[in-house]
């Protein structure tokens, strides 16, 4: 088993502490509510799309520090990027989280490094995704989407 | 581990209890020789299943081991020894709660089977469109979608009894909520999350008067207090093995003789039937009629020594333990900045429910877990419940009659850690 630090590394702790892009996007074309029946943990993703960029996006919710701090990050880093783009760092993110080997095309930005410390903690691995699962569900329907971590 | 002595209370005016040993119960209990994360466990999750002594993990092993046959199918030696054997433990389970009869007393895969047993033997009989179905806003799920199922096949209502901010039942609106329509009150005997013990008898007294039959959840009240069904006036009693030192797949059903007598089978099968055509199917009496196929055995002889363990200790003395390590939980975690209770009622089992202003549960389980203290983390499948106080989740400590006020000591240092990480 990992280090707690390892874990709650700082910059997680100061993304739980003050997430950005903490709020609704009042004209969003796209939102999804990822749900982890679990431990009850819920979470709003809206995204304002400019053609095939993701123009704004943005989050709100209850959660535990693993899955605040990741939608935080994951807001930021997303921001800006195409729809694939989008989509090819959520499946490398997965796989790191997963303790799978992260290749390909996409390279995950270094920032998100700091949630390699999670496949060491099996029972955080779908705190740390539950907001990269709701944004793809967003970028992947054009209706209100829904998205759990358990099926 | 040392022995916590002079911690028993006596109550007044009652035979002095035995003050229980925890030094020697501890060492019935391999689990707690176990190392977690390199450190001592310190097993806190007790509402959510209770560890086994030796003589009940041997007892399950000496039965596969040497004795294994099927129950009241055999003529052989070892089909009629399991077949006492089992029918052995219905008996012990009968004393143990009291009932009148081994007849009503059914083994279910545990309270969950238990109250869908309920629910669609006598609810499906009993209910018609309009008809209410009484539960309270502290119930686990288990005891609320069995409800929601059988509401949806006859046409029920379902209606909640609220509750206080300190977790207890609000019974001014008692009178009103049981009416002529109320059928069926269901209801905790003890919350998993907030503790709280409720009034069975003062609930049941009103079902009673107007006609309803009354439900209860014994999961976390039947380990922890003396539990005399007729004492407590209820018709129907669940619980489960495995949170009482027992197997996990068995539970118990205690049900009044004069309304299984009524009710039509739920499952279907062997074991269950007096005879069989293809035309024509007649039942077993109860408990018979409500135990279809081949049972587990071997848990139901484990469940049996359980039970012979907890009463060997002694019920009151296992109460007056708890307790006493609640009140020190309680007081002790109060002292810990930013933490909030979440049920304070006054009467409780050993369960404490908690939140912290600067860490969501989950990352209070995972930090006590390093240290290796298990507790629960999240919404106990009691999501009604969370809305009702405003909180997602709570991180929650439960106690058994093996757990010392070091491990108290452990949980609120692991909690002052959590406050360095997250502060």
């Amino acid at each position: 088993m990992g280090s707690l630090s390892e874990l709650y590394q700082n910059v997680i702790l100061d993304h739980n502490r003050a997430p950005r892009n903490y709020r609704k996007i009042e004209d969003a074309d796209r939102h999804a509510e990822g749900y982890n029946p679990l431990c009850g943990d819920q979470l709003s993703v809206w995204i304002k799309m400019e053609g095939d960029r993701i123009a704004d996006v943005s989050f709100l919710g209850s959660g535990c520090a693993i899955s605040k701090a990741s939608a935080s990050l994951m807001t930021s880093i997303v921001k800006g990027k195409t729809r694939g783009e989008a989509v090819a760092l959520f499946d490398q993110f997965q796989r790191m989280i997963t303790g799978q080997e992260t290749s390909g095309a996409v390279a995950l930005p270094a920032k998100l490094e700091v949630f390699s410390g999670v496949k060491e903690f099996p029972a955080r691995v779908k705190c740390a995704g539950l907001s990269w699962h709701a944004l793809k569900a967003a970028l992947e329907s054009r209706e209100e989407a829904q998205v759990s971590t358990e099926y | 581990m040392t022995a916590t002595r002079g911690l028993i209370k006596t109550p007044p005016s009652r035979t002095p209890l035995r003050p229980l040993d925890v030094a020697a119960v501890r060492q019935d209990f391999p689990i707690l020789r176990t190392l977690v994360h390199g450190r001592p466990l310190v097993y806190l999750d007790n509402a959510a299943t209770s560890q086994k002594p030796q003589p009940v993990i041997d007892a399950i092993d000496e039965f596969n081991a040497h004795r294994n046959a099927n129950v009241h199918r055999g003529v052989h030696y070892l089909s009629q020894q399991a077949t006492a054997e089992y029918d052995g433990v219905r008996e012990r389970v009968r004393r143990f709660f009291n009932a009148a009869s081994p007849s009503e007393i059914i083994f279910t895969a545990g309270t969950t089977a238990s109250i869908n047993l309920v629910a669609q033997s006598y609810g499906r009989t009993v209910l018609r469109p309009g008809d209410e179905i009484l539960l309270t806003e502290m119930e686990h799920h288990s005891n609320i979608v069995p409800w929601q199922l059988i509401r949806e096949q006859t046409g029920a209502v379902i209606r909640v009894i609220p509750l206080t901010d300190e977790g207890e039942l609000r019974l001014d609106g008692l009178d009103g909520l049981i009416n002529d329509r109320t059928r069926i009150v269901a209801l905790a005997h003890g919350s998993n999350v907030l503790g709280t013990i409720n009034p069975v008898r003062q609930v049941a007294d009103l079902a009673h008067a107007r006609g309803a039959v009354v439900v209860v959840d014994g999961a976390q009240s039947a380990p922890h207090l003396t539990v005399d069904v007729q004492a407590l006036g209820c018709d129907f009693f669940a619980c489960s093995a495995h949170k009482m030192l027992g197997p996990t797949g068995v539970g118990v059903l205690y049900g009044r003789s004069d309304l299984l007598e009524r009710m039509p089978p739920w499952q279907g099968g062997g074991g269950m039937i007096a005879t069989v055509s293809f035309e024509r199917t007649t039942f077993a009496p109860s408990p018979m009629r409500f135990e279809a196929g081949t049972p587990p055995i071997a848990e139901v002889i484990g469940l049996g020594v359980a039970v012979e363990y907890l009463q060997r200790i002694g019920l009151e003395s296992i109460g007056a333990h708890e307790a006493n390590l609640l009140q020190y939980a309680t007081e002790q975690i109060a002292e810990v900045p930013g933490v909030r209770l979440i049920g304070t009622g006054r009467d409780k089992v050993a369960v404490l429910s908690f939140v912290m202003d600067v860490a969501h549960p989950h990352d209070i389980g995972t930090v006590l877990d390093h240290d290796g203290i298990a507790i629960r983390a999240g919404h106990h499948c009691a999501q009604p419940l969370m809305k009702r106080f405003g909180v997602p989740a709570t991180a929650r400590a439960s106690f058994a009659l093996y757990n010392t006020r070091e491990e108290v000591d452990a949980l609120v240092a692991g909690l002052l850690k959590v406050r360095k990480v997250f502060g």
